[in-house]
């Protein structure tokens, strides 16, 4: 398990570089450490489902975020001395630490315990019941078919709303206002 | 940078990616298609196969993929993805509830044609992802390309 460890400990440091750094294309490499570490977390962790989605979704995020967002003049301000920020942040940390003592204080259960009665269902009964030699597909399609729907109907709306908000025709207008 | 947008890449990207593109669309269908026997699913082989698409458009520009499938083409592919999915499910109320699997005994387990509607609802929400995911990146790196000009 100290594979995880490591991995965790790389992860929160990308994350904190990703947010402090000045240069944008330093803030996304960081950014793209903090999903890859993820999905080999997802693969050390037995699901190579969730591995394979989070490895190739975090590609063409951090694809994304280099080709549309890099070159615009996003102008990076100093902002100066944040303490109420920092004030925030540090009682928000000794509050989470305090409370991950309180709950883990007697340990952590094995990994994998306790398998609930649902939890037990679907292994034992997925194959019979749909036929799907994947359970993690049987789960999410047949089972929770509900889920993804409305994940579905999620997708299709922020997509729906990126083309609205992108769209030609208000920009043309725009710009015949500002001519006039 | 709008004229590496217009033209593509330099001719050693240009070379790697004409050989590699099809095969990296080839791995997103076998993903989709086998997603009820090996991990994968829908959503991973969507983002595969859009990944593929936007390879191709990064490396030979806008010309070559605006060519195969252009913007207006992504929202159609997408709409048909999301109404086959809700169609699949409809059909299910014929025969009982909401999402039946209705074509269930159907094979045996672990061939490719088995597990009923689940892999016609996987090829649906690859449709939908892998559409809606290229769509995006075409909006707003055309979104860029604008600021550009205004510039």
């Amino acid at each position: 398990m100290i594979e995880l460890y490591v991995l965790l400990g790389l992860m929160i440091a990308g994350a904190v570089i990703a947010v402090e750094v000045k240069n944008l294309l330093s803030a996304v490499v960081a950014v793209g450490v903090v999903g890859l570490g993820l999905s080999v977390v997802f693969l050390l962790l037995k699901a190579p489902d969730v591995a394979l989605t989070q490895l190739v979704v975090e590609i063409a995020a951090v694809i994304l975020l280099i080709r549309a967002t890099l070159h615009r003049d996003i102008a990076s301000k100093f902002l100066g001395n944040r303490p109420f920020g920092a004030f925030v942040a540090f009682i928000f940390l000794v509050l989470t630490t305090y409370a991950g003592v309180l709950i883990f204080k007697s340990g952590m259960p094995p990994f994998g315990e306790p398998l609930m009665a649902v939890s037990r269902f679907y292994p034992l009964n997925a194959l019979e019941g749909t036929g799907a030699m994947n359970v993690v597909t049987s789960v999410i399609l047949d089972y929770r078919a509900y889920d993804t729907l409305g994940e579905a109907t999620v997708l299709f709306t922020a997509v729906v709303g990126v083309l609205t908000v992108m769209r030609k025709m208000g920009r043309k207008k725009d710009l015949q206002e500002n001519d006039e | 940078m709008s004229k590496e947008r217009e033209r593509g890449m330099s001719v050693i990207v240009k070379t790697v990616t004409r050989l590699t593109v099809g095969l990296i669309l080839l791995y997103g269908v076998y993903v989709v298609l086998h997603g009820h026997i090996t991990p994968g699913g829908g959503f991973a082989g969507g983002v595969i196969i859009a990944l593929s698409f936007i390879n191709l458009d990064l490396a030979f520009g806008k010309r070559v993929s605006s060519g195969i499938l252009s913007k207006e083409g992504t929202g159609v592919i997408e709409a048909m993805g999301a109404l086959l999915f809700l169609a699949l499910a409809l059909i299910g109320m014929k025969y009982g509830i909401f999402f039946k699997n209705f074509m269930h005994p159907d094979g045996e387990p672990g061939e490719l044609v088995s597990a009923g509607i689940i892999p016609l609802e996987n090829i649906a929400i690859a449709l939908k992802v892998g559409a809606g995911l290229f769509g995006i990146f075409l909006t707003l790196i055309a979104a860029q390309k604008f600021e550009a000009e205004k510039k």
